[in-house]
């Protein structure tokens, strides 16, 4: 099972988060939004401009520099 | 009087919960040296009434930002008697997350499992009674929006007040943390650490790495915090990813017993609606298109329709007392100072009301409907490449209306950084009270090119605040730009009754500014013109026309060195209304109209015309907004930076289009 970073993607695919490579402060606060662990993740937007994800129903949109930090699994 | 407060993640609808318990019972403010609001109203139920706080809202409650303090503070210090907490039901993993912390601080808690409307349509069933005994706190179905389950869930507040003992749901965070945070709380609890917070969940907070926290434990204490962390740190990894990743296995463990979904997400309609408003090419000009109806029906309703009805009437009011002043042999100058100072000038603010009621209405209804977090979506991508975060540029279209509330909007910027920025910048936006100004002085000169020459006043606004953006985040503020991380909520039609609070807090606080602010300085504006007694009111000879006078040489260069323009600008520090009035009294006795017209193309060139017009769009801005930034940055070293380097910016641009423009041959 390849891990890559969240921008790899593209959109309709799914993956599972497994970590986040990032500083503590903005790791935690990726966890506390529901990018915990496990969590799956679909890619429901990722042209131009931010990745939007869903996360079980609930969309967050995140910058290129910081999905670049989310590593999920396919 | 019994303190109930709310507490919940962003978009969980407690701010609908606050409004569907509190009514029209509600009262803005600022939570003490902190730049976050604070919502506090009161509830009537069965003749008793009960304060309600509703507390930011917040994915957690650590010390990521100034709102997560704030909320954790008031629930740990002023120990309100039920804490309720907003839980969307359809998003019932993360949202319970905030519910494991509240769990952890010993507070008597009540889940209000809201949306469940929203839950029961995407297939989500939640078993309610499980779901509580499980929590070890009750839990009542709501729905904020229809005031479903309201009733209920202030009963089970009251009954939990007179409860005695507080609930007990402890998270098991496996033998190598529970044995460190045990031996951290014991040290604590032994030495003479003095904080209004529980020792245990201090301990775990230390763990955590919480700079609060930290910050406020003594350093043998946090020595030993340290020793622990790295210990655990060495066995396994980071204790602060560690319990965040047990607090998820707890709620899992929950949501796995009581709840139910569907395998296969659905395709909802806000998913359709998303794929063409933050589309990839559509999603920009669809958003100016929005902006542009927004400001077209802003002018419409509010200018033409309302604005027009209000001053008739104001002329109405301000006759009648005149004549009643008259008739009862008021002393002159006590009649002139009530109408033409006070009813005269702070008359001119009140005009704005119906402007700024109705741009807040439409705002209003386009933040609770979900879709200013797709602007800022859209706009991240341009503005994310001139170094800003795409969040600025809300700040900026609000402040197009008035740079009070434009400021205000910087509150959801999370990084310190991104916020100063947006906050500095905001004042080069022209707000609506410039708007008169410009419009004087392109019907004196450029009647041909209206719509062009205001455009692009406008425009220049949004340049020159863009590169002071960028000039500002490579030297005052270090650190990089914060992430773009943001949830995208589902589109909901707005509440008629939200949106029409949310715009009476706007215009009560701009009626509140015009009742104290603003009639303070027109008072002391129009003394100045009357003094020294026997003076012709405005005139070179007054007061004020003295202080034009001793102004006047700095604007020399810039094409307008003349006292009058001098009185006009000096004016508008006050408030920018005040300028065309002024103008008007100085240029032609007269407020407005033709003969001011007449009266400015004498006056003016068409070239110092459009500098002095770039001046009052660039200098200094009005008090309101001076004192909004001081409240905001809590500093009242950067709101004189800002009065002051605004008005450098605008002097050395407008100095500039006099003088390159009379290289051209232009005048």
């Amino acid at each position: 099972m390849a891990n890559m970073p969240l921008n790899f993607f593209s959109e309709g695919q799914k993956g599972k988060v497994d970590n986040i490579v990032g500083g503590e402060k903005i790791s935690k606060r990726l966890y506390e939004m529901g990018f915990n662990k496990g969590t799956e993740v679909k890619i429901v937007k990722n042209d131009a401009g931010p990745i939007i994800v869903s996360l079980s129903g609930y969309k967050i949109a995140i910058g290129r520099g910081l999905a670049q930090k989310i590593m999920v699994s396919q | 009087m019994n303190t109930i407060a709310l507490v919940g993640n962003p978009n969980s609808g407690k701010t609908t919960l606050f409004n569907a318990l509190t009514g029209t019972n509600q009262h803005v403010g600022n939570w003490p040296g902190v730049t976050v609001e604070k919502k506090e109203g009161i509830l009537n139920f069965k003749n008793k009434k009960y304060n309600i706080v509703d507390l930011p809202g917040t994915y957690s409650l650590g010390a990521y930002s100034e709102d997560e303090i704030v909320a954790r503070d008031f629930i740990l210090k002023d120990e309100p008697d039920v804490v309720i907490n907003v839980v969307d039901a359809t998003n019932i993993e993360r949202n319970l997350y905030l519910t494991t912390q509240l769990l952890e601080m010993g507070t008597k808690v009540i889940v209000a499992l809201n949306m469940m409307d929203e839950a029961k349509e995407k297939n989500i069933s939640i078993d309610i009674k499980k779901l509580s005994k499980e929590l070890g706190v009750p839990v009542v179905a709501t729905i904020a929006s229809k005031k479903n389950g309201i009733e209920k869930l202030i009963e089970e507040s009251i009954n939990m007040m007179s409860a005695g003992n507080v609930p007990q749901n402890k998270i098991n965070y496996g033998k190598d943390i529970d044995n460190e945070i045990n031996k951290l709380k014991e040290i604590i609890e032994n030495s003479n650490l003095n904080t209004e917070y529980p020792s245990e969940w201090i301990a775990i907070k230390l763990l955590e790495g919480d700079e609060y926290i930290s910050e406020i434990t003594d350093k043998n204490i946090l020595k030993i915090a340290h020793e622990s962390g790295d210990a655990i740190a060495i066995a396994a990894m980071e204790p602060e990813l560690i319990i965040v990743d047990k607090r998820y296995e707890f709620i899992g463990n929950i949501v796995n017993k009581t709840v139910k979904k569907p395998k296969e997400e659905i395709i909802t309609k806000s998913d359709k609606i998303d794929k063409v408003l933050t589309h990839k090419w559509l999603g920009l000009p669809i958003f100016a298109l929005i902006m542009l109806i927004v400001y077209q029906l802003t002018f419409a309703i509010g200018e033409d329709i309302l604005q027009e009805g209000l001053n008739a009437g104001m002329e109405t009011f301000t006759a009648s007392v005149e004549s009643f002043l008259v008739n009862v042999n008021a002393p002159e100058l006590l009649t002139a100072f009530i109408t033409d100072g006070i009813l005269g000038g702070v008359g001119a603010v009140i005009e704005f009301v119906p402007l700024i009621a109705v741009m807040y209405l439409l705002l209003g209804i386009l933040e609770d409907s979900g879709y200013m977090a797709r602007a800022a979506y859209v706009m991240d991508r341009i503005m994310r490449s001139l170094g800003l975060h795409g969040k600025t540029f809300i700040s900026m279209l609000v402040g197009v209306g008035c740079n009070v509330p434009g400021i205000m909007a910087t509150r959801t910027l999370d990084s310190k950084k991104d916020r100063m920025i947006a906050i500095l910048i905001n004042p080069f936006i022209s707000c609506g009270a410039r708007l008169p100004i410009y419009l004087v002085f392109i019907s004196a000169f450029f009647p041909k090119h209206k719509a062009l020459i205001l455009f692009s006043i406008y425009a220049f606004g949004f340049l020159v605040a863009i590169i002071m953006g960028k000039i500002f985040s490579k030297t005052l503020f270090e650190g990089e730009s914060s992430y773009f991380v943001m949830e995208l909520p589902p589109y909901r039609f707005p509440t008629l009754k939200g949106t029409l609070l949310n715009m009476w807090d706007k215009v009560s606080s701009f009626l509140k500014r015009a009742g104290t602010t603003i009639f303070a300085v027109v008072t002391v504006l129009w003394i100045l013109s009357v003094l020294p007694y026997g003076v012709e009111p405005y005139s070179q000879s007054s007061i004020l026309g003295k202080i034009g006078t001793v102004i006047a040489p700095i604007f020399k260069p810039a094409g307008f060195g003349t006292w009058q323009a001098s009185v006009g600008l000096f004016a508008g520090i006050v408030a920018k209304e005040a300028v065309v009035a002024t103008l008007g009294m100085v240029y032609a006795g007269v407020e407005e109209g033709a003969q001011l017209v007449t009266a400015i193309q004498g006056a003016f060139t068409p070239l110092s015309a459009l500098s002095f017009m770039i001046m009052t769009l660039l200098y200094t801005p009005c008090a309101a907004v001076i004192g909004t930034i001081r409240r905001e940055t809590n500093s009242t070293k950067w709101a004189v930076f800002t009065a002051l380097y605004t008005f450098a910016v605008g002097w050395i641009i407008s100095v500039a289009i006099f003088q390159i423009g009379g290289l051209f041959g232009l005048s």
